[in-house]
């Protein structure tokens, strides 16, 4: 038996999950949403991934880029996905929802910048 | 390579090594300071609790008593020359029963033969107006109104810079290991670079035994006493106007509550022997400080503390100051065991040196351009006027740094080029992240402005030296790897 | 003495509540708004906060941080009556409105407001003010100040972190550490319980296998020059370390992440009443201090756990300063909040007669199935916990049959298992 903490709101009911020969019984949930919850979270468990970009000359000033996932990546491709967010290098100009690179650690998800670069919009 | 030689070398850049090279930089000397630590002050002085005393404490005829007294009358002036922050304040020394009170009578008698001036007893009625804060069952109080409060690693940076301004010259991360005697000196191995001295003044410390034992001086043993101090959120800036004292035990002055001249309340020391020389504070010291403290002034709360610290203080054998020239050799001045009225008396004990060193056969001649002031910056002490006028002149004022203490990056960009190299010597000598944040939010930009001005990578600024180096690497980029593998060296 | 610039509106804080202010005054007609940010970016805190989470109740959307700060940084543009002015540090604050600032760009400048809104947020607890012993070396973070380090700096603090307190910035930077490369090895937690969203506890912590010890706490940081290791103790009921069971765990880098203070300096000056409970300003439903033409909204009134609200609660607060600078709320009757049983704090602390009221309530310890009371009305609460607010609105109607005051308590609830 598995036991989850939904945290789709504050209640965070605890839903347990056993895997049975005709598939999982989820027991605990308080409506439908918890229950798709633990059947992803069993099943194919996924979250947005967020992180830094390095930016090329921003020794001074702007030297990281906020990035994200576009959608939830599968979560044992977090750290591949980590590797390659680790290699890339942008470059100025970047427009906020801008793509940073296509088809993360073959996730089939874009990683897309999550502020604008330079972010003079941000100053006075 | 020929080896550089000085007038006179001093070991030790505390409050006494300090003082003495400031006094010294009167006269036509190639002076030298050596401290083995990143910074001046960065050893015993730092933790002072930062006292000028008036001198009713010490036993008559010591050289504790004498210098104290002397020392504390020359502040006035000195603070007026070097800008350091000094108040004379005036302290009161009170009595929690009337037996106490027979006790204040005998301090009163002490301080009279000491020389102090102006000392008065007081009832509980008079202690209550003049210090409504105090504990209400106190029976009353020795008034000594000579007695201030100064910020005492801004004394030994301000000395320090007035004697490099006046052609001293200083070298910190620099640690003497080994001295052999000369015809007319000392030749001086150090961590970095050998150097000759003629005459030798041993103002290291904790380490005095071991510098003295360099010379084969063995007279000199010299152990840790641990204080621990607690500091208090600048909101309670009023709570005493004195440095408050209980009548002294055997060993200390006990545990005092202590307006510091940059307003916060700081309450300590403890006074334990230790065995090693570590640094840390310990919940046993809090509970002694605090319920000391609060028996004085009740209104302390715990919730109220924003840092702690705690330092060694370098005790003799004798139980007064020990300053005198090796029995050794005459050229080879001992200054140790300055434990506490130190601070108090260091520019006494630096006159009272110059006049050994007179008498060691090196001559002396006043320079004629001798310049006893020292330029600093301090916005928050400026009036919205002087402050206007700073910030046009130099838009870097404007911009402030710490937010808690009002710090501005033009005084912290001064601070690098006064000497510190560190964070901590920045913050030090600006108070930038020592306010009720404690660096939360100026940290990151103070390691930015000190890579700037030194011109090194921010993975090089350290806290406090080699070792406390703060960042191990950039997320993204090629010392991260390096970084590793240095550890792993190590 | 300096020259005064006379303005409308001047709001103290650029970050989401300070930017919400000045649109939803700058849109109900305010006409000259000065934004005062001492930082370099606008923003505040969202920039560093890279991580999603944002948003959810207020755009219905889930963003990041930056992309948080960006919708608003766009909706001020639309105003040019908004002067921001960024890199501006405000010096001091009187009850007459007067406000003097200091910035590279204009040196010392004093405005002259009809208005004022306070939007300094908060800022992290130190080490000292919770007086862990030991000594003091370096490589001791406050979360926040690490996730400025790495996020905005890109540095790297160390290589092996322990991290005391489950607060949310603490739990986000447990994960973001983890997943930089750096060894979590703990997050210690002080009460049985977490104090960040639970959402966090599993997607920061339980993702990872970091472990989380509650009840636990740093009773000594060893090192000289750079930490080495720190000693951990369970603690007792009363919160005391039960040093027999004392443990070590080396560490080059100890991030704390014990609580946050409203930055209430300004207020103080100003002359605003705190709430000891908040340790924000007293507030009324149009969010105004208890200074004449000083409101207050955000991380100053009271720490949240969501920026949505600091948003919603923001824009409120703007509104309302521009119906006092139209001269629609004077002094209004109104009635206190009083705090029950386990009830910690309540925003606002005074509830206007008539006034429609969200109020942000937070509960002392965590429990199940307790009756929320809120004068006459009852509504039970499966859950509440001190990690996340408690929300109810006050209905116009219902402050006609209050008695005097609001008394807010939970009731009947039972001990969370």
């Amino acid at each position: 038996m598995t036991e989850l903490t939904c945290i789709l709101c504050p209640l965070g009911c605890r839903i347990r999950v056993e895997r049975e020969e005709d598939g999982l019984k989820i027991t605990g949930y308080d409506c439908p949403r918890g229950l798709a919850y633990a059947r992803e979270e069993m099943t194919a468990p996924k979250r947005i991934l967020t992180a830094v970009v390095k930016v090329a000359g921003g020794e001074s000033g702007e030297s990281m880029l906020p990035v994200k996932t576009k959608t939830a990546i599968p979560k044992e491709k977090i750290f591949p996905a980590m590797e390659e967010i680790k290699a890339i290098t942008v470059f100025p100009p970047v427009k906020i929802g801008q793509v940073i690179k296509e088809n993360l650690a073959g996730t089939g998800v874009p990683l897309v910048a999550t502020a604008p670069l330079p972010d003079d919009d941000y100053r006075s | 390579m020929s080896i550089p030689e000085v007038d006179v070398l001093v070991i030790g850049g505390g409050v006494v090594g300090a003082a003495l090279l400031r006094e010294l930089s009167r006269y036509e000397l190639a002076l030298l300071l050596v401290e083995k630590e990143a910074d001046v002050s960065f050893g015993t002085s730092k933790a002072n609790s930062g006292i000028v005393h008036s001198g009713l404490h010490d036993r008559p005829g010591t050289l504790k008593a004498h210098l104290s007294v002397r020392g504390c009358r020359l502040f006035p002036e000195l603070a007026a020359e070097l800008g350091f922050l000094y108040k004379q304040n005036g302290a009161v020394v009170v009595a929690r029963s009337s037996e106490e009170m027979a006790g204040l009578e005998k301090l009163l008698e002490n301080g009279r033969a000491n020389g102090v001036k102006g000392l008065s007893l007081i009832n509980r009625e008079e202690l209550r107006r003049l210090e409504p804060n105090l504990a209400p069952d106190l029976a009353g109080g020795l008034l000594a109104p000579s007695g201030g409060i100064v910020v005492p690693f801004d004394l030994v940076f301000a000395l320090t810079e007035n004697a490099v301004a006046n052609g001293a010259k200083l070298m910190v991360g620099t640690e003497v290991l080994g001295i052999k005697e000369e015809k007319d000196g000392f030749l001086v191995r150090t961590n970095r670079r050998p150097l000759r001295a003629k005459v030798i003044v041993n103002a290291a410390g904790l380490h005095g035994g071991e510098v003295a034992a360099m010379i084969g001086d063995h007279s000199i043993q010299i152990y840790a006493r641990k204080g621990e101090e607690y500091i208090f959120d600048r909101k309670l800036e009023g709570l005493v106007q004195r440095t408050i004292f209980p009548l002294p035990s055997k060993v200390s002055k006990g545990i005092l509550v202590i307006p510091t001249v940059d307003g916060n309340i700081m309450i300590g020391p403890t006074a334990h022997r230790v065995e090693d020389y570590d640094l840390s504070t310990s919940p046993a010291g809090w509970n002694e400080v605090y319920s000391e403290a609060r028996k004085l002034v009740p209104a302390l709360q715990a919730k109220d503390l924003i840092t702690a610290f705690s330092g060694l203080r370098a005790v003799g054998p004798t139980g007064d100051f020990i300053i005198a020239p090796s029995a050794v050799s005459p050229r080879f001045i001992n200054a140790a065991g300055i434990e506490s009225p130190g601070l108090t008396a260091a520019p006494a004990i630096a006159e009272y040196i110059v006049e050994l060193i007179k008498e060691s056969g090196l001559r002396l001649r006043r320079k004629r351009d001798f310049n006893p002031f020292r330029p600093v910056v301090r916005l928050r002490e400026l009036n919205p006027r002087g402050q206007a006028d700073l910030m046009q002149k130099d838009p870097a004022y404007g911009q402030i740094v710490c937010r808690c203490e009002m710090v501005s990056a033009g005084e912290i960009r001064d601070a690098v080029r006064r000497g510190a190299t560190t964070l901590d010597g920045v913050k030090l000598r600006t108070r930038s992240g020592m306010g009720r944040c404690q660096g939360g939010f100026c940290t990151p930009r103070l390691i930015r402005l000190l890579s700037a001005e030194l011109g090194l990578p921010p993975e090089e600024i350290s806290k406090n030296g080699p070792g406390s180096e703060l960042l191990f690497g950039r997320l993204r980029g090629g010392r991260e790897e390096k970084t590793k593998e240095e550890k792993e060296d190590a | 003495m300096l020259n005064t610039r006379e303005v409308d509106l001047v709001v103290i804080g650029g970050g989401p509540a300070g930017m919400a202010a000045a649109a939803a005054a700058a849109g109900a007609g305010v006409e000259k708004i000065v934004l005062l940010e001492r930082q370099e970016k606008l923003g505040g805190i969202l920039p560093q906060c890279i991580h999603n989470g944002f948003g959810l109740r207020f755009f219905k959307e889930e963003l990041t941080g930056p992309e948080y700060a960006h919708r608003f940084i766009l909706e001020l543009k639309k105003y040019p009556q908004i002067q921001v002015k960024t890199g501006t540090m405000v010096m001091k604050i009187t009850a007459g409105r007067q406000v003097v600032t200091a910035g590279a760009a204009e040196g010392l400048v004093c405005y002259q407001a009809r208005a004022v809104i306070f939007a300094m947020g908060c800022r992290e607890r130190p080490r000292g003010a919770i007086n862990i012993p030991g000594t003091r070396p370096a490589g001791i973070y406050t979360a926040g100040s690490l996730q400025y380090l790495m996020n905005i700096e890109g540095f790297i603090p160390g290589r092996e972190a322990v991290i005391l307190g489950s607060g949310d910035v603490g739990l986000i930077m447990a994960r973001r550490l983890t997943l930089e490369g750096i060894r979590v090895k703990a997050v210690l937690e002080l009460m049985p319980f977490s104090s960040g969203l639970n959402r966090n506890v599993v997607q920061c912590l339980e993702d990872f296998n970091i472990p989380l010890y509650l009840s636990h706490t740093v009773t000594a940081i060893h090192g000289q020059k750079r930490i080495e290791r720190v000693s951990v103790a369970p603690v007792d009921a009363d919160l005391r370390p039960v040093v027999e069971k004392e443990f070590d765990l080396s560490c080059d880098t100890l991030v704390l992440s014990v609580g946050l203070i409203p930055e209430n300096e300004l207020s103080l000056q100003a002359g605003v009443e705190l709430d000891p409970a908040t340790g924000g300003p007293v507030v009324d439903s149009f969010y105004q201090t208890t200074v004449d033409g000083i409101f207050a909204c955000g991380n100053v009134v009271h720490v949240h756990d969501l920026v949505d609200d600091v948003s919603t609660e923001s824009i409120v607060a703007g509104r309302a300063a521009a119906a006092y600078l139209r001269g629609e709320i004077g002094r209004n009757r109104w009635f206190p909040v009083k705090a029950g049983r386990n009830i910690r704090s309540v925003v606002p602390q005074r509830i206007v007669a008539g006034q429609a009221t969200p109020l942000y309530i937070r509960a002392c310890f965590p429990e199940r199935n307790a009756l929320l009371c809120i004068g006459n009305r009852q509504s039970r609460r499966r859950v509440v916990s001190p990690g996340e607010t408690i929300y109810y609105t006050v209905k116009p109607e219902d402050t006609a049959t209050t008695g005097g005051f609001f008394t807010v308590s939970l009731e009947g609830g039972e001990a969370d298992d």
